[in-house]
């Protein structure tokens, strides 16, 4: 009987197992599935197309091209490739401008004749259609072919504008250097600070004072992401706004401030324990040569943890660079590339966070999400395997 | 000169050291001897004051080098240990390369000569029988080195800061027998310049080594004699069982 329980208890547990291992495993296919599919949308808006003049000799351009041709930040054919001309955009709504509903016909059936009216009298038309009025077959006409959304446009775009008409902006590097800035100022301001408790507590401080601290700091790693972002918006925010008198609290710099605090117990910890893990031979053999406390401090105990603590800033990189709500409450969310600490900025956690519930679901917005994630998943991913590296190296050295 | 005076050492309430007085001469190998927990490393750590780093203990006596009391409060316990270097049980050499291990002392002295620190560093090497196999790899990690090769570096290390006293803490305890036979020749020739105090567990050891011995059982000094006295005509009954491994 016992061992019929047994066996059962066993069988549960080697499915739970499985069960977690499948359902992790499935959660990364998905997020990789969605985010691949991004690149199979096309260029502009689904179901519209661009035409042109048939006489005009371009017959590409890139979505940030269009994008600057319609904000009318480029006004000259001869700047995307082609004869030096006017460039007259055209959108859609402005045929009802020029033409009657009479003229158009009951049922629209003259709209697509109009419209071809209209390219072959502007040589320097480029008109955003929707396919079904699209005058195909009309002379003078020249639609350009709508390509897919290409990698290097994605991964080398600097804009993030995902629901501009007529070619919505993809560009990772503002959100992914905004995640950057962001995580290295924060680890720039953590490390110091970490690294200083972290020796106090494990060479200085007594046993009654590590019992009080070390309890207090890792509580700090217990508390809700929301509360720190609520924490930086009421104090943080409106102190960097006054003292600095910035136009806007909401900063990069507050960011960095918040994720500080967050990464500070992390660092702490597994840099004290590094440090506490130098074994008492090695401290007595430094003193016993006429080292002083701080010395051996200095020339034995940080040399000999300096893979722990090097583990304590990736796995403190890698709290940073995933963390969303904090973030996402604090950096004022401007898309824009990074150039100073004290303009907002925008992370890529927040903008998921942000974005996902407006995007309609399978278009090309919602993949560019799940696109970000998955890029996401690669640094965390590569920075827990350093980690991870780092701390196998530790253990090697070790083996003496 | 070493020499304690009436020593009670205890750790919180337990008392390990129990009225010990002794005199250690310069240039002598001088060996202590006894069962595990007989506080015989105790009483060695009292000379460097290594037993400062732990807590809640309580020194009684005196304990005098060259007859000043090591343990006032003008003494300057990092002077203090770089009079009396000391060699521990296993080997422990610093995560650094071979030349940077017999430097240490010498730059956390302040020594800023490298000409000089080279110089004592191959002097060093040399002392403790290790230069010949490591002078074409001083800046390899201490760590590529063999057990015993380790040791002799940890005595190296010890004797770059030019030392009068040498304490050891059973040096061969974690070594194997060509290693320990190496380490014992080393002593041999140390004793002209250093004054040598060793614990071991192994009396063939003492025998081979010292000029004097002190025998330790539970906290005392039961007998300290020279070496071929104690190991071939005790006085104590004590002693004579425990050389000839009647207990211990």
């Amino acid at each position: 009987m016992r061992k019929f329980f047994e066996k059962i208890i066993e069988f549960i547990l080697t499915i739970s197992g499985a069960t977690t291992s499948i359902v992790i495993l499935l959660i990364v296919v998905f997020l990789f599935k969605e985010g691949s599919g991004f690149f199979t949308h096309p260029e502009i808006e689904n179901g519209y197309a661009l035409c042109v003049n048939a006489g005009n000799p371009v017959n590409r351009l890139t979505p940030f091209q269009i994008k600057e041709i319609f904000d009318y930040e480029i006004e000259d054919w001869q700047a995307v490739g082609g004869n030096e001309a006017e460039i007259v955009p055209f959108r859609f709504d402005e045929i009802f401008s020029r033409y009657s509903d009479e003229e158009l016909g009951e049922e629209y059936e003259f709209l697509p004749e109009k419209l071809g009216e209209v390219i072959r009298e502007t040589p320097g038309i480029v008109a955003f259609l929707p396919m079904q009025y699209i005058p195909k077959d009309q002379p003078g006409v020249k639609m350009l072919p709508g390509e897919n959304l290409h990698p290097a446009d994605f991964f080398g775009g600097k804009e993030w504008l995902p629901t501009t008409t007529p070619a919505p902006q993809f560009g990772l590097l503002p959100l992914l250097l905004g995640t950057l800035w962001v995580a290295f100022f924060a680890i720039l301001i953590a490390l110091p600070l970490g690294l200083g408790v972290a020796i106090y507590l494990s060479e200085l401080a007594g046993e009654r004072m590590r019992n009080i601290l070390k309890p207090t700091i890792e509580l700090l790693a217990g508390i809700p992401s929301v509360i720190y972002g609520f924490f930086g918006l009421v104090v943080i925010v409106p102190f960097i706004q006054k003292t600095l008198n910035l136009p806007v609290g909401e900063t990069a710099f507050a960011g960095s401030l918040i994720l500080a605090i967050m990464a500070l117990p992390t660092i702490i910890t597994v840099a004290e324990d590094a440090m506490r893990n130098t074994p008492s031979t090695l401290r007595e053999a430094s003193l016993g040569l006429g080292a002083n406390h701080w010395q051996t401090i200095c020339r034995v105990v940080i040399p000999y943890s300096m893979s722990g603590i090097s583990a304590a800033v990736i796995l403190g990189i890698g709290r940073v660079v995933g963390e969303t709500m904090a973030v996402l409450m604090v950096t004022g969310n401007a898309a824009v590339m990074p150039h100073s600490l004290f303009e907002p900025i925008r992370t890529i956690p927040a903008t998921i966070a942000a974005e996902l519930g407006e995007a309609p679901t399978g278009g090309a917005h919602y993949q560019a999400l799940f696109l970000l994630g998955c890029i996401l998943f690669l640094i965390t991913m590569l920075v827990s395997i350093s980690a991870e590296w780092i701390s196998k190296k530790q253990a090697h050295k070790k083996g003496f | 000169m070493l020499e304690t005076k009436n020593i009670n050492f205890y750790y919180g309430s337990f008392h390990a050291l129990k009225d010990i007085s002794m005199v250690m001469e310069d240039h002598t190998v001088t060996a202590f001897i006894g069962p595990s927990g007989c506080g015989k490393s105790t009483f060695l750590r009292l000379f460097n004051r290594m037993n400062d780093l732990i807590a809640d203990t309580r020194l009684e006596g005196g304990c005098l080098i060259d007859g000043q009391d090591i343990y006032q409060k003008s003494v300057d316990v990092t002077q203090l240990r770089k009079k009396v270097g000391m060699v521990f049980q296993k080997p422990n050499p610093f995560p650094k390369s071979i030349f940077e291990n017999v430097a240490y002392g010498l730059r956390v002295d302040g020594v800023k000569d490298s000409a000089f620190i080279a110089q004592r560093v191959e002097e060093s090497l040399k002392s403790a029988a290790l230069w010949e196999e490591v002078k074409d790899k001083l800046k390899k990690s201490a760590f590529e080195l063999s057990g015993g090769q380790q040791q002799r570096l940890c005595i190296a290390r010890a004797l770059a800061i030019s030392p009068s006293i040498v304490l050891m803490d059973e040096p061969a305890s974690a070594l194997d027998p060509i290693s320990t036979s190496k380490i014992e020749d080393l002593i041999h020739t140390l004793k002209t310049d250093y004054t040598i105090v060793i614990v071991t567990h192994n009396m063939q050891q003492a025998a081979r080594i010292s000029d004097k011995t002190g025998f330790f059982m539970l906290g005392e000094l039961v007998e300290y004699n020279n070496t071929k006295k104690i190991f071939l005509n005790p006085d104590k009954e004590e002693t004579q069982n425990y050389i000839t491994g009647r207990f211990g």
